[in-house]
């Protein structure tokens, strides 16, 4: 138990509380400075509504769980290589395309695989996307944050082009619904979360948790590109060709991502690419998820429930007048706080460090 | 002729925000940080700035107005990017992450003060800052329109902070001893400067800087604020790197992206344009394929500080 205790694994999950309680506790001085009245319950409203809510509530924190675990999977994957995928915002809305003009158009598939392929295409095409940070991080050395910003704003821009000369909806300014059969089935899903729109998305994120968790883990191909992220000298050293390890490590991650966006946007729930010139929110979100989750598979899938959870929660505190912005305050907090973690880790080490040699002192 | 001018006159309003940010980031990462939250300080600066012209609009004359909600924009920047710097220098924190913090708190936070404090997220001012002709300069024939007329004060004060960040980065002991914390702090350390002060002003002039160029873009381009700068904290990013982390490159490089903004703004209602049929998405992405081209090419040699990003480590060699 001791020893358990004193791993790195359980260290870096006390910091995550840490930063997220404080997070928390940040969140609330905000709720009581806007509204003292309705404070108390506006807070218990975040905390506890979407529990309140029984199954509805549940299916609705999974439902919007989906595409913020696969971009936090398509983050955090990344890091464990040791690249900082910041492209998930262009990655997720070229996949979205991609998902909805198979959609649209690709009628004459089977309508068993018209789903399946729609997913397939917004799979490939974030994985393309996201090909050429990796091309020049491998071979020109490109510093891959500042190329996928670059390719975030390309990707919207070409989106919003894409989407009006191909699978435009003019009367309201977005893309157009797809066909019945792409949409993902349900499997009864929405019986069970009665209320809420969860269909087998969430099943197919699960699955890529597990299939990240496998790879990383398991594999002598997950092995290499986590060599190359701790030190890709040594990798090099070792005989591991890391051109190719970081290539594959920005296309599968960038095919996350778009994934991720092919999960949104086939859910068939009112969910429509809209000209705006923004930058798809889903995909930053994967680097809080991400981060709060110490780009561990599993820690991934439930430090994305837990910030669906606060976002579902949000929502529901604007009947006390709460804007459900303050969820993004308080997660800015926790991303903020578990920054600064590495002095806490620090300062952990070294009261440890402190600690051995005091015993090693009363020993000599 | 007229829509000649029409376009250099607006092309000056993407340029000088632009090339602030740009110089924003540039004394950041010379001084060996890197700063992502340019984006979350300029929704800041323009927050307050615009804050104080929205409830104060009429206090004094308007240029001395504008001059007051640009002071306070910097200010806020600058203490907004405090806790950048804290995080980052003190706290050895990875400054792309609390970088992403700041920008995820600056909009949301936004909506927040806008809801809160005045009742309202779309922030309005008036606009009355707006420069006919200045006087004699103005009516020089070519030269007057294209620089002089149908302008702002915030056009010549960015002017002048280009000249300003040249002289303060090349020419005193305080830029050199800044870029020194950027390339080698080991060495600037062992020669007694203190790399964590030097850090701490680069971050600092970056907020400055930064908040300045948030209300600077808003107040000649708009009359609402509505918790965005669209995306120009990153184009600023990409700015500086394709401007070498150079002042006058950055300016040319500005220039560029500016003069592209410009043409995509208005490729509609230019004749020229609408008879080459080169739909405006294309003059929308052409800046930012250009920065990853420009990447690809000079990356070999890189001018980007060596030292960015790196937490100072005094043990290390």
């Amino acid at each position: 138990m001791k020893k358990w205790l004193s791993t790195d694994g359980f260290r870096n999950f006390i910091s995550s509380c840490v930063a997220i309680a404080i997070g928390l506790v940040f969140g609330l001085i905000i709720i009581v400075f806007t509204n003292p009245s309705n404070a108390l319950a506006g807070f218990l409203n975040l905390l506890v509504g979407p529990l309140e809510m029984g199954m509805m509530g549940i299916g609705r924190v999974l439902f919007y769980a989906i595409p913020i675990i696969m971009t936090g999977l398509s983050v955090g994957f990344a890091f464990k290589t040791g690249l900082f995928n910041i492209g998930t915002p262009g990655q997720f809305i070229t996949g979205a395309f991609a998902a909805v003009y198979v959609g649209v158009h690709w009628t004459f598939l089977p309508a068993e695989i018209h789903w399946l392929v729609a997913l397939l295409a917004a799979f490939i095409v974030g994985g393309l996307w996201a090909v050429v940070p990796g091309l020049m991080k491998a071979y020109f050395n490109v510093n891959e944050v500042i190329s996928s910003i670059m390719m975030n704003y390309i990707g919207m821009y070409l989106v919003n082009y894409m989407v009006k000369l191909t699978v435009f909806d003019e009367m309201r300014s977005q893309s157009l619904p797809v066909a019945t059969s792409a949409e993902i089935p349900k499997m009864g899903l929405d019986q069970i979360f009665r209320g809420s729109t969860l269909n087998a998305g969430i099943i197919i994120a699960i699955l890529m948790v597990v299939l990240i968790y496998v790879i990383l883990n398991k594999t002598k191909f997950g092995f290499e590109m986590k060599a190359c992220g701790l030190n890709a000298d040594a990798a090099r050293y070792a005989g591991i060709n890391e051109k190719k390890n970081i290539i594959m490590a920005m296309v599968i991650a960038g095919a996350l991502a778009g994934l991720g966006g092919g999960l949104v946007y086939l859910s068939g729930s009112g969910k429509f690419i809209s000209i705006v010139e923004v930058l798809a929110p889903e995909g930053f979100n994967g680097i809080s998820v991400a981060l709060l989750g110490l780009s561990n598979p599993i820690g991934i899938f439930f430090s994305g429930i837990f910030i669906s959870y606060l976002t579902v929660g949000g929502n529901l505190m604007q009947q006390f007048g709460f804007i459900p912005e303050i969820v993004d305050i308080i997660i800015s907090a926790i991303i903020y706080c578990s920054a600064l973690s590495l002095m806490i880790k620090i300062f952990l080490n070294k009261r440890k460090a402190n600690k051995k040699n005091k015993i090693k002192e009363v020993k000599e | 002729m007229e829509l000649f001018y029409f376009i250099i006159q607006q092309t000056w309003m993407f340029v000088i925000p632009l090339m602030i940010v740009a110089l924003a980031g540039l004394f950041s990462e010379r001084s060996g940080v890197i700063n992502i939250a340019l984006e979350g300080i300029m929704l800041i600066g323009a927050l307050f700035g615009v804050s104080y012209l929205h409830l104060f609009g009429d206090a004094f004359s308007p240029q001395l107005n504008l001059i007051i909600a640009l002071i306070i924009a910097g200010v806020s920047g600058m203490l907004f990017s405090l806790l950048h710097a804290f995080a980052s220098i003190h706290m050895k924190a990875d400054q792309t992450i609390s970088g992403t913090a700041l920008n995820i708190f600056a909009p949301a936070f936004c909506v927040f003060f806008g809801r809160l404090i005045l009742g309202t997220q779309q922030i309005s001012f008036d606009n009355l800052f707006r420069i006919e002709s200045v006087p004699i300069l103005g009516d020089i024939p070519f030269i007057g329109p294209m620089f002089f007329q149908n302008t702002y004060i915030t056009t010549f004060i960015g002017i002048a902070i280009l000249f300003v960040s040249y002289v303060l980065l090349y020419k005193t002991k305080f830029g050199l001893r800044l870029r020194a914390c950027g390339e080698l702090p080991q060495a600037a350390d062992s020669a007694g400067i203190s790399v964590y002060k030097m850090r701490y002003a680069g971050v600092l002039i970056s907020g400055l800087l930064a908040g300045l160029g948030g209300i600077i873009l808003v107040v000649p381009t708009s009359t609402i604020f509505n918790a965005t700068v669209a995306g120009y904290g990153f184009l600023a990013l990409a700015v500086l790197i394709f401007g070498q982390w150079k002042p006058f490159k950055i300016f040319f490089a500005a220039l560029f992206f500016g003069f592209m903004k410009t043409i995509a703004a208005t490729s509609n209602a230019i004749p020229f344009l609408v008879a080459l049929g080169i739909p405006s998405v294309v003059y929308k992405i052409v800046p930012y394929i250009a920065t990853l081209i420009v990447l690809a090419f000079v990356s070999k040699n890189s001018a980007a500080p060596r030292a960015e990003g790196e937490p100072f480590d005094k043990g290390k060699r």
